[in-house]
């Protein structure tokens, strides 16, 4: 795997908008090339070489391409934006939309990402180490169809709307998470490690939410049935096992009424 | 003094019979002229089809349902929103574009002339402000009125006069073109819990029938002189087996005739008739049937219809109809989003997203209905191309429809190659039958263009070369003589204009828009009716009791309007 480092030397007045910043972009492109790709202030576009000191080499394929992003990039969206495959590594804190509608790859960012990270993400690993802010793994305004697959994992808290219109992959928060979890969500998995003040799988129908802390404020939509032994992230524990939203439509499959499965560990 | 000449292009104008003779087209001041001066700047047509400006009888494009189908949904902006092009506005939406969009995209198929189809009279001037902000394009809006309070009121009573002084009224109130009739009695229905499927089904407290109402608006239309004729979508849209209403609906012409000056020979226009063609009991390919071909036999043989067909382009769209109980239905057959507003006393609007999905069965019945209707008019000056913009497709699409109709093989292909039920929909439709049949450019012609202008009453401004007509001409990248053999290049030809000249003025040049400012007009239709003490004091009384505006403030203001472009119609002369 080749390394291509960039080091963000100059902020822009506005914020930038890096949705070229991926592996796939910049494979099998020159350190010159790489520094013609655009990257966009408000409406004006500006070569990335601008912004940016670009070293190293881009391998000859995205899955071959690492980027390592150096300097303060907390004013820039985007990066990472629909990446199919190789690895991006940020040493900063980023704005929003990072790895969105990612389909493959790695992206680590060292810091804080600010919201929409991960939104309607299909697949790949993203994990931020630091805090996010809303709408982490959740479906674009307005989309009825969310992320589908991939892992997301943030090691610090969360703000609100999180897995909205989700569909499948898994989201792991591993501090506490706000309000709006699971919303209207349609499959995969969301596993919170701390608390969560409330509204989990609001208009939910399928899926499951595993919450090891406390739930401030259930949804009344969601109705105990048993207590069961779940492996979660790697540990097994036992947790109380809830369905719900009983409030919407939930279709037979084969012969099974289909729930969300919300497991509050004991 | 602006001169054109589009030389050696191959004209076809039905108007004039003209079928790919080759000749020059003058151009001067705006207008087709018999020729210009040496000065006159030349367009190189040569291997090209020109055409008049297109025209589009049934398209929802400006007012409050549109914009709210805009802000309801962002996803259909997403990745679909390029950067602005340097002498262009920006352009968003894929299914809803914005007002700029809008304009640049017909102007792309070389439109000239496009109808909105339903505008809600108490929002009358939301519909004038987004034409306005729509470039190029000339435009009209038809105020939807068969669930109108007072309509109901005195098409009970059989008052048909009163009816014709209401309509004049609402007409230059709203500045509008024509009566639209949306599920009539189905909305107001609604209203109370029910809809009306046939066209007996009594709407509650009004004790009045879809076919009372249908009749009433022919008899107030031909008793108005309107150019266009009562504009109708018909009750039971979408759901199977409602052929039959369409057939007793279609039938209700029977006995009318058109009373107008302006060419107009149909008492009905019967909008996106695919949506209306449907036999069995379920969408099951068990059950479903098309029954085109036994609407279409009826339409062949009677003068008093025109009809457009509703083509369903196999995309993502966003149904929105003044059809508000469809609405709600689709949302529980789809549960995607659904929003609804009500009009007080006057209609309402639905609206959901749709995917119209090549891997499902009815999608692919559904696309297929809509090609048979276009392939069995006998006359195809009285069967116009549309898709419902945007409720079975974007109109932006239709170079496509115009491809699959042009091209058996494009259609065979995709049965074959793209839909996953492809021998499901043969045996349950009849575009098995139609395999080998084909429309040609002068069809398409008469489709687009002369036919559609006719039935609208606006032969006289559009859909024509004649000399002295308003320079709207297109120039595609077609060879009458040598016809692509890829179906593909009827698309692409169809969908980038080579050329496009509006009211004379080069709009699009070398495929590119070059200039967008262009006066575009807004067409109304001023009716003049003898005076009428009841009518209005029914209106008055109606404002004071039940409207939340006061009568002053409902009429479109002069400013609303931009650049008005008056059909006087007055029938005390
Ligand atoms: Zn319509």
């Amino acid at each position: 795997m080749n390394t291509i480092t960039i080091t963000l030397a100059k902020q822009a007045q506005l914020y930038l908008e890096a949705d070229l910043i991926t592996p796939d972009q910049f494979a099998g492109k020159s350190t010159a090339e790489i520094g013609a790709i655009e990257i966009s202030e408000g409406k004006i576009r500006y070569p990335l070489a601008s912004f940016a000191k670009i070293e190293g080499a881009a391998g000859p394929t995205p899955e071959e391409t690492r980027i390592v992003l150096n300097g303060d990039w907390s004013r820039v969206k985007r990066i990472g934006q629909q990446m199919s495959a190789g690895e991006i590594i940020i040493n900063s804190n980023v704005d929003m939309y990072t790895g969105g509608w990612m389909k493959g790859g790695k992206i680590t960012v060292n810091g804080n990402a600010d919201s929409f990270t991960g939104i309607a993400m299909a697949g790949g690993e993203l994990t931020i180490k630091g805090n996010c802010q809303n709408h982490v793994g959740s479906a674009y305004r307005g989309d009825w169809r969310g992320m589908t697959g991939g892992v997301l994992r943030v090691m610090g808290n969360v703000g609100n709307d999180i897995g909205t219109f989700m569909r499948g992959g898994t989201i792991i928060v591993e501090g506490d998470a706000f309000i709006h979890v699971h919303t209207h969500g349609e499959g995969g998995t969301i596993i919170v490690k701390g608390n969560v003040e409330g509204r989990v799988g609001g208009q939910s129908v399928k899926g499951d939410v595993f919450v090891n802390g406390k739930i401030d404020y259930m949804m009344p939509g969601f109705k105990y049935v048993d207590d069961v032994t779940k492996e979660v992230d790697g540990v097994s524990a036992v947790y109380a096992h809830y369905i719900g939203d009983l409030g919407e439509r939930h279709p037979d499959v084969k012969g099974q009424k289909i729930f969300t499965n919300l497991y509050l560990k004991k | 003094m602006t001169e054109y000449i589009i030389k050696n292009g191959c004209v076809i104008d039905p108007t004039q019979g003209i079928n790919g003779q080759k000749m020059d087209i003058c151009i001067k001041d705006g207008k087709i002229v018999d020729k210009v001066s040496n000065a006159a700047k030349v367009i190189d047509a040569a291997g090209k089809t020109v055409m008049a400006g297109g025209v589009d009888i049934h398209s929802h494009v400006a007012g409050p349902k549109v914009n709210a189908g805009r802000l309801f949904r962002p996803e259909d902006k997403l990745f679909k929103s390029p950067m602005r092009k340097s002498n262009l506005r920006m352009e968003m939406g894929f299914s809803v574009p914005s007002v700029s969009k809008t304009g640049y995209d017909y102007a792309r198929l070389g439109y000239g002339f496009v109808m909105e189809a339903a505008m809600p009279p108490l929002e009358a001037a939301h519909v004038h402000e987004e034409i306005r902000d729509t470039p190029i394009i000339d435009e009209a809006a038809m105020p939807v009125l068969a669930n109108n309070w007072f309509l109901l009121e005195y098409f009970k009573n059989h008052e048909i006069e009163n009816a014709g002084a209401y309509a004049s009224w609402i007409l230059n109130a709203t500045r509008g073109y024509a009566l639209k009739c949306v599920n009539p009695g189905g909305t107001e229905a609604w209203g109370w819990g029910l809809n009306c499927i046939t066209i007996h089904d009594k709407v509650p407290y009004f004790d009045i029938t879809p076919a009372e109402i249908v009749k009433g608006l022919i008899e107030t239309n031909e008793y108005l002189r309107l150019p266009h004729s009562v504009h109708v979508h018909a009750n039971n849209l979408g759901n199977p087996g409602n052929y039959t209403t369409t057939l007793d609906t279609l039938k209700l012409v029977e006995g009318y005739k058109a009373n107008n000056d302006f060419d107009r020979e149909q008492v009905m226009h019967h909008t996106h008739i695919q949506f209306h063609c449907y036999g069995g009991d379920s969408f099951k390919s068990s059950s479903f049937e098309s029954k085109s071909k036994e609407v279409m036999d009826y339409v062949n043989k009677q003068k008093g219809l025109t009809i457009d067909t509703g083509n369903v382009t196999l995309d993502e769209t966003t149904t929105m109809t003044a059809d508000g109980p469809f609405e709600y239905h689709l949302t529980h057959l789809n549960h995607l989003k659904w929003t609804n507003v009500d009009v007080e006393l006057e209609t309402a609007a639905g609206i959901v997203p749709f995917i119209y999905d090549p891997k499902t069965y009815i999608a692919g019945a559904q696309w297929a209905i809509g090609l048979e209707v276009a392939l069995f008019a006998k006359d195809k000056e009285r069967c116009f191309i549309t898709t419902d913009h945007p409720n079975a497709g974007p109109f932006w699409r239709y170079p496509r429809i115009y491809k699959w109709l042009l091209s058996a093989k494009a259609r065979n292909d995709l049965i074959a190659n793209e839909l996953k039920y492809g021998d499901k929909v043969i045996d349950t439709t009849y575009i098995g039958e139609l395999s080998d049949k084909e429309i040609s450019l002068y069809d398409l012609a008469q489709m687009t263009r002369s036919g559609v202008a006719k039935s609208l009453g606006l032969s006289h401004l559009y859909g024509s070369l004649k000399t002295g007509m308003n320079a709207n001409v297109a120039v595609y990248d077609i060879d009458p003589e040598n016809l692509p053999s890829d179906p593909e290049q009827y698309e692409t030809a169809f969908g980038n204009v080579f050329a496009f000249f509006k009211d004379g003025v080069l709009c699009v040049e070398n495929h590119e828009i070059v200039n967008y400012s262009m006066p575009k007009k807004t067409v109304w239709v001023n009716s003049i009716v003898p005076e009428n003490k009841q009518v209005e004091r029914d209106i008055r009384d109606k404002f004071l009791r039940t409207y939340t505006v006061d009568l002053e403030n409902y009429a479109v203001f002069d400013e609303h309007v931009h650049n008005p472009y008056k059909i006087k119609v007055d029938i005390t002369q």
